[in-house]
This record gives C-alpha cells, structure tokens and sequence, in this order.
C-alpha cells in the first residue's frame, strides 16, 4: 500500500483539469476514458413511464415493460457471448432470469392491473428473492443476480443509463461506486486500464484482485462517480491520484513511466541485495490458470496459493480428485519452484455456501481460516488428502501452510494432521497477533511460517480490514505491526527456519527493503509488483537494509516510519521507482 | 396427463448450468411442463427462477408432467437430460 500524501512529487494538473485523490495500490499510472459503471436506479415506486415527457398510457407502458425484458436479456446474452468460463456462466443464467417467462407475465398482470412499473417489477422480484433467500447456499447468492436484473429493467423501461459495468469498447478506466466480487468478474480485462472505487479500502477485494491483474487501483477517490463517463483521466496509483482531462506534460511523464516500467520487467535474476544475500521473490496465486500464468523468468515459485477460490464458486465442497488436479496442475505449472499452499481460509469476508457459519455476530474473530476444524474437520483432511496425491503425482513437494493460527497447540494439530496426510514440509501463517509474539513455539511445531501482514494488522490495531476509512489505523506502517514482524522474523533466525511474508507490504518496494532488514527470507506479492520490489532490494546490502529496518521500527508513528525510510533509500531507487 | 419421475443426476442440483439447460429445454418443448420435489407443489420447468427455487439437490427425485401432442416424447427427452451431470464440463475446474 502507498501513502497517498507522499511521493505525489510529479503532478502537473495543468488548466482545466481537476485532481481528485484516493488510497493508490500498486505503483503503475495510465491514461485512458473513463466507463463509468452505474448505480441502481433510484427512483420512486410509481415512477412513471414517460413518452414524449408524459407519463404513457396503459398499453405504452405494458409495451415498454416487454421492451425492457426483451432489450435486458438480449443484452445480457450478447455479454456472454463474449466472456468465458465461470463470466460467461453467470452471465448466462442472469441473461435467462431477464428472459424469465414466469417474471415477466406476473409483472405485466400487475401492470395490466394497474400497478406503477417500478413497484410491480420490486413485489415480483422480491418474492423470488425472498424463495432465494429461504433456499439459503448458493440461492441466497445468486438474489445479486436477481437483484441486477431488477435494476437493469427498471432502468431500461423508465429510459434511464443501464446500471452494472459497461461493456467496453476500448480500453478504459472502469470507475464505480463500489465493485462486488461478481462486478469484477464481469469486467472485460483485455479492456481494463484501471480500477478506481469510491469505497472499498486498500486491501478490500477489488484491490487485491487488481493487483493479480498487476491493474493500477484506486480506492476512496471522493467525486470519482461524478467524472463523466469517457472522461479523458490518467490514473496514479503511486501518488493516489486521479486527475481529470491531464495535460500534455501529465501525460508525457505517464508514459515515460510506462516505458521504466518495462524496462524494470526486463530483469528477470533471482532476488538478491547488492552484497548477494538472496531474497526468493514469489507470486501469489489463487488458481491453476494463475499458475500457468506467472510461471517463467523473474518468479523463483509461489509463496500464497489461495486455495479458497477453488471453492468460491461451489455449492458443495470439491472432491479430493478434484482438489488434487487442480494442486497438481499447480506444482506441474512451477516444477523444481517454490510453491506455497494455504489450506482453505473461509469464513470472515470469504463467505463458502457450504462451511460458512451462520450467524456469527464478529466473523473476523470467528470459526474462520483453520479453526474451520473444529466445526468441519472433513473439509481440512480431504484438502490435506488431495495435497498429498498432488505431491505424489507432480513429483514436487509444495509448503502446506495453515491460516488463522493462534497458538502453538493448533501448530502442533495441524502438523500432525498434515503429515499424517503425508504432505512432506508443513508451516502455518502468522496473522494473529499472539502467533508473532509466540512465534518461537510455534516454529518448534513447523518448518516455516509466513506472516499475513494484511491480517496481522488488522488483529493488532483492532480495525476491521473492509473498513476503508479506518486504512490509517490498518497501515503495515504502523510501529506495533512491525514490531509484531521483527518478532517473528527474529525467532525465524534464531532456530533457522524460513519466515516468509505473503502480504500485500512485500509488494511496497520500501516495506520489502525493510522486511529484507528483519531478516525475512522471502517476499511474496502480486506477479506485477515484482520487478519494482526486486529493483529496490538490489540497491541496499544487507546491512543497508538492516539500518533501514532500524530506523522503521525507531519511528512512532506510520507516517515517520515511511518517511525514514525513504530519507535511507538509495536516490536512484526514489529516483526510479518515483517515490 | 404424461408424467415421469427421475433421479436429478447432477451432483450440484438443478442449480446454475444444470437449471438454465434443463429450463431451456423444457421452453423448447413447446409444452406447458411442469415440475415438482417429492410431495411438492408443481412449478413452470421452464422458469429458471421457479427450478431453482425448488433447490433440488443432486441424487433427489423430480416429478415432470406435461399435457397435449407430443408431451409423452418432450418427457422422455428431459428424463434423459435430468439423468446426466449437467455440471460435469465444470468438473476439476
């Protein structure tokens, strides 16, 4: 994450354009028209349908109601004529509720009957929703989908903008009000320039999707909805900046830095400070098409698979045959890398149809990551099994780590557990609090952890992570997180074993110099974020980034921690990286 | 009245690919047909909203009934696609 208040050193707004500012993710800047993707409609339950500026008559209106149904489906046919696999599913099945015969002839009786358009379309809609929702699993997430065909026809029927993500036509900043796991998966990515959200936080999931993309992301941007759509823009994720019409000399030092940007990807050698002490630089994943994707020079393996995305779309727990093709095409993705595996991490803001707990008034401290165990212990053995096939089948041996783990006692089961399994090198994520400042115990129970900074953060300042305007509080910056990290990756050196860090921070190019200081042994981040971070680490020894680390941890506050560690960075990485 | 009841062979249910391909086809029939759980209330097949809102989960029994020329044959043919895994070119994914 970088600080939206510092390093904003090259802007040049110039007349007639504006700036608007936000929380930047990743480092990259562009220059593109804006799509704007639109709201719900609001309007008034009998919001009339107009013709001509007046309000229509009975068969008009019926007609416009048929018009709209027909035009949505039509619509949404056509999208997902054009998206493939899992997009084009969702896209398909919503294309067919719009086409839905039983919605469409129980909205025009009420309409027939009198009733205004807007609230025949919501009592319609909200009874199948309502059956959704009493269904619960799969069904209740699917009312979404029931949910924008809604808005989508009562849009088209009052003659109001179609809500949802455009369809894009070339290549754009996609800007929103928020975007829903399922917005972005409807984005057509070829045409994606950026992201920018007015809510949402820096490690929301739009961020973090954005940043696999290695897509510039702006989050918090104030004012972004109201820039009119194809809107020339460039967009800063550096500088958390979104400036509105640029001018000439904004949008020459854009490309400029497009052009370092390629050049930095250019250098593909293995992760090391100037003095050779190496660093591995590792890609986190989420899926076997990720795998395939990031493989090749400059990543040295993967240090987070997130295997829960395997299971997001799932309406039922994937088999261990099923689990164990897709591991399996993982570690035969990366042969002789590196290849880290967290077990599934539900529950909290990843909610699964089938092992999310209900009710949980405080899911983030709730049954989530490994103390799913405890409530379904089936679901860790199976994945375990399959981890073990995958082993075997590859040839390869991958980490298997744990999430959400507390105490050395849960190391312990869980190791047990793995190894009974018969996965081979077993580890745990240090995200909680009270595992960093164990982490000595827990160590004697692994052979590696990995810190989850994003989490770790947001257990030790007591701030929700989906809480975009608490991000100060979140800050990895923050002293008592880093001393949480020195912490852990002290007792790493002290009994010799590898503590590697899978947060977003790796991905921050000044936070890696201070991570490499701690004595962290690898850096896992987005595959985008890699030649930025492998650049900085390459310009500091050892004992370089051993003073910088010095002097974060010695500040008392974020904002001073940054700053003293930007006033030690070599000029040419500030230079370089524009920080 | 033809009528014929089936085992729903697709592990997830007539849930997601397996309800939007068992509702187009029951549509392409032509015929009102409908569909219903063991004991249930029969709903229009050809509404996606309404099959999935029956939330039948793979391995259930489905009751399908149909009326006028030809409802013997359009049973038959849904019969054959209920028992197949609709889901399976999702399979591993």
């Amino acid at each position: 994450m970088s600080t939206p208040t510092l390093g904003a050193a090259e802007v040049h707004p110039g007349a007639g354009s504006h700036v608007l500012t936000g929380v930047g993710v990743g480092r990259r800047a562009v220059v593109g028209p804006v799509a704007q993707v639109r709201p719900a409609p609001a309007v008034a339950a009998d919001t009339p349908v107009l013709v001509d500026g007046v309000p229509a008559d009975a068969a008009a209106t019926r007609a416009a109601v048929e018009r709209a149904f027909t035009g949505v489906a039509e619509g949404l046919r056509a999208q997902a004529a054009g998206a493939t696999g899992t997009v084009k599913d969702v896209l398909s099945a919503t294309a067919q509720m719009a086409a839905d015969n039983a919605l469409r002839t129980q909205v025009l009786a009420k309409v027939d009957g009198g009733a205004p358009v807007v609230a025949a379309v919501d009592a319609v809609v909200d009874q199948f929703a309502t059956m959704f929702e009493a269904a619960g699993g799969y069904l209740a997430e699917r009312v979404t989908d029931l949910r924008s065909v809604r808005d989508r026809v009562v849009a088209a029927a009052l003659g109001l903008p179609a809500p949802g993500v455009p369809a894009l036509s070339e290549p754009s900043v996609v800007v929103a009000r928020d975007l829903a796991p399922a917005d972005t998966a409807a984005l057509d990515l070829a045409n994606v320039l950026a992201i920018v959200t007015e809510l949402g936080g820096p490690t929301g999931h739009t961020a973090i999707i954005a940043g696999q993309l290695g897509l510039p992301c702006l989050v918090r941007v104030t004012g972004a909805g109201d820039v009119p759509a194809g809107a020339l823009v460039a967009v800063d994720a550096a500088a958390g900046t979104l400036t509105v019409e640029p001018d000439e000399a904004l949008r020459a030092d854009v490309e400029r830095r497009a052009a370092r940007d390629a050049e930095l990807a250019a250098d593909t050698a293995a992760g090391a400070t100037a003095d050779g002490h190496a660093v591995a630089l590792l890609a986190n994943i989420g899926t076997a098409e990720d795998a395939e994707r990031v493989a090749g020079p400059g990543v040295e393996g993967v240090g987070l698979f997130r295997t829960e995305v395997l299971f997001l779309e799932a309406t039922t727990a994937p088999t261990q045959a099923d689990q164990a093709a897709a591991y399996t095409r993982v570690l035969r993705a990366l042969p002789e890398q590196k290849v880290v595996v967290r077990t599934l991490d539900a529950g909290a803001d990843k909610p699964l149809a089938f092992a999310t707990q209900p009710d949980e008034e405080n899911p983030a401290l709730g049954v989530r990551g490994y103390r799913l165990v405890r409530t379904n212990p089936e679901l860790l053995d199976t994945q375990l099994a399959a981890l073990a096939q995958a082993q075997a089948e590859a040839g390869a041996t991958p980490w298997v780590m744990a999430p959400m783990i507390a105490t050395p006692a849960e190391a312990r089961e869980f190791a047990t557990r793995a190894r009974a399994a018969g996965v081979a090198t077993v580890g745990v994520m240090v995200e909680v609090p009270a595992a960093a400042l164990r982490a000595r115990d827990i160590l004697a129970e692994v052979d590696f952890v990995s810190l989850g900074t994003n989490d770790l953060a947001q257990y030790a300042m007591a701030t929700d992570r989906l809480r975009g305007e608490l991000a100060d509080l979140l800050d990895v910056w923050q002293p008592a997180v880093l001393d949480l990290v020195a912490a852990t990756a002290r007792a790493g050196q002290d009994v010799g074993k590898p503590v590697g860090v899978c947060g977003e921070s790796a991905s921050d190019p000044l936070m890696a110099l201070v991570l490499v200081g701690l004595g962290i042994t690898s850096l896992s981040m987005s595959a985008g974020a890699l030649a930025a971070v492998r650049f900085a680490v390459r310009h500091h020894t050892l004992e370089q980034c051993r003073e910088i680390a010095a002097a974060a941890l010695g500040a008392s506050s974020a904002p001073d921690a940054r700053a003293a560690v930007l006033a030690l960075t070599a000029p040419e990485v500030r230079d370089t990286l524009g920080l | 009245m033809a009528q014929r009841t089936v085992v729903v062979a697709s592990r997830v249910g007539l849930h997601a690919r397996p309800a939007m391909l068992f509702t187009q086809a029951a549509a392409a029939t032509g015929l009102p047909v409908t569909i219903a759980r063991p004991g249930g209330q029969p709903v229009d097949a050809s509404s996606i909203l309404y099959v999935m809102s029956l939330g039948v989960p793979g391995g259930e029994e489905v009751t399908l009934s149909a009326e006028g020329e030809g409802a013997d044959e359009a049973l038959d043919g849904l019969v054959e696609l209920l028992q197949q895994d609709l889901d399976a070119p999702e399979a591993g994914a």
